[in-house]
């Protein structure tokens, strides 16, 4: 391992370069975006092209009486109303969820959550689809929603999925993992144990760009070619394939360029299958791009745990174990996606960094009438839950045993010499070197001082808070014995071509929703065969053009595409090492691989470059025997387990003591990802998590009224952070790379949403320590703190 | 995409112009200035209008901000920018260049005008509250000639204003006198975000007492709300942190909080009292800075 300090880029000529292989580059894709020439989804313009608005439910729970579509399908530029009625008769109106739930297209029944769709209207252009949606007559009974989480589950509750038969109860699925009575032993030998209840609430991805799709069904040749915002296109393919009955060839995803994904992309949406019926029955291109509160009220939210958490430990502060129970809102309809084993994500690794006896978590999840969804907004598939939850809950101790929460963690990490580790609920952790990677940390932030500044300010009656977080991941989903989704494996594909002239094409089955695919995917093939990056084209995005592949969410593209990425090119050049071999007319044993280019061992002057071979491999000249021409290879990368990113991150906030308002005054950031690819690109992410991060811990959150309207359904109520709130990040890293990856490499997208919160949070809750506050709930708004400071602490819901 | 719904438009060249066009067209007709309120709730369609009148061309006529030796007069035209940058307003009265600075961002500060701001009326809105807290009058203009009303006049609750059919709000005049000093104090959620609770105040001194002070508080009541009570238990007193803690208990008794997102209310009163204090104690540096 490697430690290696980084101070904040304030130069950026360093970026400036051209690595063949891994280094800092700007990014390929750049110049298209920053000129305004990406193409995303409301892009797309075809000829003939008409545009779909969809008509939401203006209530939280009610029945449909009835729906009369006859004044808007007068409108002279209409040309479809659908209702649900009408998706009925052709057996569309429900369609299965990630979960293998059903979720309803539109209402046939009754309403659900507010925001729900319950027709949609196809016209000439999109003023008018949205003016038509005024013209049509829809007639409710008001039924009693269920909002409240806790009490979801009581008697009286009524019962939101009476479309499930035998449904009498708003239960969606238990879950549990760990050994509960090696649990309940180790808290019964604790000499302290500390319980909170801890609430992680809805929030929302919020990508920049919104959801939408264009579709374009030919009717001549049966082929339906979607456009679509989607972090996963195969997926998506086959899944329109089994519920619509379309043969799967007939069938062509095009994902474009996406204005950010965070897991807001990963569903299949109803207004995806209404473009699709639109295209259908018209017989043109149909166009459906959501607005804003469309995608705040009715798009995947991610969040929205009730834990309840509790820690067991000796005096001295040996952490024994751990437990927690857990009450999941799932919305209306069980939309996580998740790899199907897992329906609670990977929430099983609250066992954090740290070496445990024993743990245990149960988990409750229910329906309530709220928008679906579950797992975005860069979660790790609930790691962010659990990830919070053991690092708030270990602060809790430290509180107790009054000791430096620090000290506490480094008393308790997983030693280097026990990887890989399996925690007690059966995750096998593959390399970390917590200790080194949390003392990079402390240095950087300079730890000590910062505790004899904190000192002094509170003699003088200033809130300064530091708050430290470490967190684990489990990404790049992964091992396709364990995982899969809705049956299909969580393996990728990859092939890459060599062109004659020694340039490149690699097609990738991930999706790039803005984190820089196009550069660190040729990176990584530069990195094996000695081709420079700007010589590497990298296709993703198109099922007609890319293998098949699970896509982009949980941090799975280096993980899992780049592995396959990386042996695909592999497989290049030991193709290219036999051809070499003809044509220095040496044995390949004989042949030494420098990147770029073979030589014979002993003879550096007698070499081919890889682009000699890729003329040769298409050329006249023979080549040797059984060889056949061409320089390309094709993978599917299943892998072995996944990969457990892990950083150390410390806060500092300063607290205004008459006003609550919490400024994020330092942040630093060490993360260790294994091998770093790009490490500009590996900054950026990192950026743009923390800021998430600040987000989560400070101010967003998707609430609801006692009705069930949702409170957040604009930017101006659902509030995202700005530079404003946010501090000059200082990151740094840690190199311990994975020993099963091809290169080394963990993901990285998530880590900075994960890890941020705990660390902003426990840095509050520090401030507030002159107010013997222990927890306050997220968001920290300044009301919110205040109340804190009163010593009325308030959970958000 | 959020699209408002069908609207036809007008572009006013002159005020004169502008007030025949609302003649004409009736109460279908609405005003954009900035359009960074107004057009956010067409495109919710929280608002629906038959015709806008855009007055964006009446910039060279009523975008000024002219200082006189007894008065300040800025025309309605008069962008939020160009408040927050000007010296001789800065100069005058600091409070606007505080409130500025926390008036979202700065897209919305480089179209967004004072009339439009006092026009949409709404509680939380800062520029009220500054012109509140200045004692300000407004000019409206109509077919028949102007009239000037006080702000506590012109605002008559949540989003309604003193401005009748076929008028429009033309100016704002705000009385200059010597020795005193004003600032404003807003505490928000994020950056750009609506004030949970923000509070200006202006003090006038004369020979170490103060000669006068007026406090305006915004998002905690209807409208702007100036509080006639701390004038008056302000003046004739030496400014002490005893006098900002009595005008500060006063402006949380008189605020009409409520809970809502922002905040809850018991944590509204709380921010009514420490901005109050705030503000005042900031103004009187000011003016002893100067001093």
């Amino acid at each position: 391992m490697t430690a290696v300090s980084e101070t904040p880029v304030t130069a950026f000529e360093d970026n400036d370069q051209s690595p063949v292989g891994y280094g800092r580059m700007l990014r390929k894709e750049d110049p298209r975006f920053i000129r305004g020439k990406g193409r995303y989804i409301d892009d797309v313009q075809l000829p003939g092209m008409l545009h779909l608005a969809i008509l939401r439910a203006p209530m939280a729970h009610g029945r449909l009486v009835s729906i009369d579509t006859t004044k808007a399908a007068a409108h002279p530029k209409v040309k479809l109303v659908v209702t649900g009625a009408m998706l009925a008769e052709k057996g569309l109106a429900w369609m299965p969820t990630l979960s293998n739930d059903v979720q309803a297209v539109l209402v046939t029944d009754k309403v659900r959550f507010q925001g729900q769709e319950v027709a949609f209207v196809v016209a000439e252009d999109r003023y008018a689809a949205r003016d038509a949606l005024e013209l049509i007559d829809v007639e409710y009974d008001m039924l009693t929603p269920v909002i409240d989480v806790r009490k979801a589950l009581e008697a009286d509750a009524p019962v939101i999925r009476d479309d499930l038969e035998g449904k009498t109860d708003n239960h969606c699925f238990d879950w549990e993992t760990g050994d509960a009575a090696a649990t309940e032993a180790a808290f019964a030998q604790a000499d302290v144990v500390v319980r909170e209840d801890i609430v992680y609430p809805r929030v929302h991805p919020a990508p920049m760009e919104t959801c939408g799709a264009v579709a374009d069904y030919d009717g001549v040749d049966g082929k339906l070619t979607l456009y679509s915002t989607t972090q996963a296109p195969h997926a998506h393919r086959t899944l329109y394939a089994i519920v619509a009955g379309l043969p799967e060839h007939k069938i062509r995803v095009l994902a474009g360029d996406i204005g950010g994904g965070f897991g807001n992309k990963v569903p299949i949406y109803p207004g995806y299958v209404c473009a699709i019926v639109g295209s259908l029955l018209t017989g043109k291109p149909v166009k459906w791009v959501e607005d804003r509160s469309e995608n705040l009220t009715s798009t995947g939210f991610a969040r929205d745990y009730v834990m309840r958490g509790e820690i067991a430990a000796t005096r001295d502060g040996k952490i024994l174990a751990i437990r927690t129970n857990v009450l999941a809102d799932h919305g209306a309809f069980n939309g996580t996606a998740a790899p199907v084993k897992y329906p609670a994500g990977f929430f099983g690794v609250f066992t954090g960094s740290y070496d445990l006896q024993a743990a245990y978590c149960k988990m409750t999840a229910v329906y309530t009438n709220k928008a679906p969804g579950g797992v975005a907004y860069a979660c790790s598939f609930r790691i962010t839950e659990a990830v919070y939850l053991v690092e708030r809950i270990v602060d809790c101790l430290a509180h107790e045993l009054d000791m430096d929460p620090v000290q506490l963690r480094l008393k308790n990490f997983i030693r280097p010499e026990q990887f890989p580790y399996e925690t007690k609920t059966g995750w096998v952790y593959d390399s970390g070197e917590y200790e080194s990677t949390m003392r990079e940390a402390m240095r950087i932030a300079g730890y000590e001082e910062l505790r004899r500044e904190q000192a002094q300010k509170r003699e003088r009656g200033e809130l300064m808070g530091i708050g430290v977080a470490f967190f684990t991941e489990a990404v790049g989903a992964g091992p396709r014995k364990d995982m899969d989704i809705l049956g299909l494996g969580m393996a990728d594909g990859s092939e890459l071509r060599v062109h004659p002239t020694g340039k490149a094409v690699l097609r990738i089955s991930c999706m790039s929703q803005g984190q820089g695919h196009e550069t660190t995917f040729a990176q990584i093939v530069a990195e094996e065969i000695g081709i420079p990056p700007a010589d590497i084209q990298v296709v993703n995005g198109d099922t007609d053009q890319t293998p098949f592949g699970l896509g982009t969410y949980g941090s799975r593209s280096t993980p899992v595409s780049g592995a396959a990425a990386a042996l695909v090119a592999r497989k290049v050049r030991d193709k290219a090492r036999i051809i070499a071999s003809g044509m220095l007319e040496v044995s390949v044993a004989a042949l030494d691989w420098e990147k770029g280019a073979f030589h014979v061992k002993g003879d550096p002057s007698k070499s081919v470059t890889i682009q000699d071979i890729a003329m040769r491999a298409h050329g006249a000249g023979d080549l040797p025997e059984g060889i056949e021409g061409g320089l390309e290879a094709q993978i599917c990368y299943n892998p072995s387990n996944l990969t457990y990113p892990n950083g150390a991150y410390i806060c500092v906030v300063d607290v205004d003591a008459g006003t609550g308002r919490v400024k994020v005054r330092r942040f630093i950031a060490v993360d260790d990802c294994g091998t770093r690819i790009n490490p500009m690109i590996i900054e950026g992410q990192v950026h743009g998590g923390l800021t998430d991060g600040v987000g989560m811990a400070l101010m967003e959150i998707i609430a609801f009224d006692e009705d069930g309207n949702c409170t957040s359904g604009s930017l101006m109520d659902y509030l995202i952070p700005t530079a404003m709130e946010v501090p000059d990040w200082e990151t740094g890293f840690t190199v311990t790379p994975s020993p099963h990856h091809p290169i080394g490499a963990k993901g990285v997208g998530e880590s900075a949403t994960v890890g941020s919160p705990p660390a902003i949070v426990n840095a509050v809750v520090d401030a507030l320590k002159p107010f013997g506050i222990r927890h306050a709930d997220m968001p920290l708004t300044p009301s919110r703190v205040w109340d804190a400071m009163q010593g009325r602490p308030q959970p958000p819901i | 995409m959020q699209v408002p719904a069908p609207f036809e438009y007008e572009r006013a060249t002159s005020v004169e112009e502008a007030i025949g066009l609302l003649e004409k067209l009736g109460d279908g007709a609405r005003i954009v200035a900035g359009g960074h309120s107004l057009l956010p709730m067409m495109k919710l369609r929280l608002a629906n209008f038959d015709y806008l009148v855009d007055i964006n061309d009446l910039h060279d006529e009523l975008g000024y901000i002219t200082v006189e030796a007894d008065q300040v007069r800025i025309g309605a035209m008069a962008r939020h920018r160009e408040l927050l940058e000007s010296n001789e307003l800065g100069a005058a009265f600091p409070i606007f260049a505080d409130a500025e600075r926390v008036i979202a961002d700065p897209v919305v500060r480089n179209r967004g005008t004072l009339g439009g701001a006092l026009c949409q009326a709404d509680p939380a809105e800062d520029l009220s509250a500054v012109c509140t807290t200045l004692g300000a009058s407004c000019v409206i203009q109509g077919r028949g000639g102007e009239r000037v009303v006080t702000m506590e006049d012109f605002h008559r609750g949540p989003y309604e204003t003193a401005v009748g059919a076929a008028e429009m709000l033309v100016e704002v005049r705000i009385p200059l006198r010597p020795n005193g000093s004003s600032a404003y104090e807003k505490v928000e959620r994020r950056a750009g975000d609506w004030a949970v609770v923000s509070s200006g105040a202006a003090v006038w001194m004369d020979d170490g007492v103060i000669a006068d002070a007026r406090v305006g508080l915004a998002a905690v009541g209807a409208n702007t709300a100036g509080l006639p009570e701390i004038s008056a238990a302000l003046r004739g007193q030496a400014p002490s942190e005893e006098l900002y803690a009595r005008a500060g208990e006063i402006a949380a008794r008189s605020c009409d909080a409520a809970t809502d997102t922002r905040g809850s209310a018991d944590y509204k009163r709380h921010l009514a009292d420490e901005l109050t204090r705030r503000a005042l104690r900031r103004s009187v540096a000011r003016i002893n800075e100067r001093a």
